[in-house]
């Protein structure tokens, strides 16, 4: 059943980016580009998508466990590091260069052309590196952060 | 560069989409809808259902455009960018720092914010600035972009 609900979750995701005009990577550069032909429309994307979620996370985690696993894999650990900061300024000089993202890169995957898939090839080598790196580090992503959402001794 | 038209309603309504879409998977999966973080699940070290999950989820985000045709009857409208170094090197940087930020546009940007993350509370300005003065410098200080 999880399977199954993860698929129709991608399908009804990859709508929203094609019914939001997301998927295309010309309307978000617009968003981007304050001193030229400003589109605002991704602000009311994400006022859409938090008002929905912020909502239905609340009352989804007030459940021992989500219906088809045994636990929440939410990262708990809440630490603005160095990583976090470089990484997030990192994917901003990405996504503003082609406008694209990792989520309408891959609904664009069929129909976005050879750029597309050239983008989304880079951006997995991307994450590839840096999954390496850390392995070879001795860090798996799973830490420093518990995966599981519940903490109820979380604050002294 | 192409203008595109302010489209506030159709834009709301894809928001709210997509953030039924990570309830769903959160809902069911305990996951949240990442889609770097599921890109990264395809690649080892493998624990529990994760790839499994990261495969559906992304096959039926790849099918979406499908769907969309069939429902709607009307092709999805894009102007892709150009296979060029420009995308590329994009591309490149989009897989690197969402990966050292763990998180992207939906990790951070919809799943974080809506929980009110403290990371995505810092991820989330970071991107939007850097890639603000991206375009900027892009656009108006060099006039190019990846669409020739």
């Amino acid at each position: 059943m999880g399977l199954t609900v993860a698929l129709i979750s991608g399908v009804v995701f990859g709508l929203g980016l094609i019914l939001s005009g997301m998927i295309n990577p010309a309307k978000v550069q617009n968003f981007l580009d304050f001193a030229g032909s400003w589109d605002p429309s991704l602000a009311f994307v994400m006022a859409g998508a938090i008002g929905v979620a912020s909502l239905g996370f609340k009352l989804t985690l007030k459940k021992a466990k989500p219906l088809a696993d045994a636990v929440f894999h939410i990262p708990t650990g809440g630490e603005i590091n160095a990583s976090l900061v470089i990484g997030a300024a990192i994917f901003g000089i990405g996504w503003g260069l082609v406008g694209l993202c990792p989520g309408p890169a891959v609904a664009a995957l069929t129909i976005g052309g050879r750029g597309t898939q050239e983008f989304m090839l880079a951006s997995m080598a991307g994450i590839a590196v840096v999954a390496l790196a850390r392995s070879l580090m001795g860090q798996s992503r799973s830490q420093p952060q518990p995966e599981t959402h519940s903490q109820p001794q979380a604050q002294k | 560069m192409a203008v595109s038209e302010f489209t506030p309603l159709s834009s709301l309504s894809g928001g709210a989409l997509i953030g039924a879409s990570a309830v769903l998977l959160l809902l069911f999966s305990g996951r949240i809808a990442g889609v770097s973080g599921l890109l990264r699940g395809l690649l080892p070290p493998y624990t529990g259902d994760a790839f499994g999950v990261s495969l559906a989820f992304l096959a039926g985000l790849v099918a979406a455009p499908v769907v969309w045709l069939w429902i709607t009857g009307v092709p999805v409208h894009l102007e892709s960018p150009t296979s060029s170094w420009t995308t590329l090197a994009g591309g490149l940087l989009v897989g690197i720092g969402a990966a050292l930020s763990r998180g992207c546009t939906s990790g951070h940007g919809v799943c974080g914010l809506s929980r009110l993350s403290p990371r995505s509370l810092v991820a989330v300005p970071v991107f939007m600035a850097t890639a603000a003065i991206t375009v900027f410098i892009l656009r108006h200080l060099i006039g190019g972009g990846p669409w020739g």
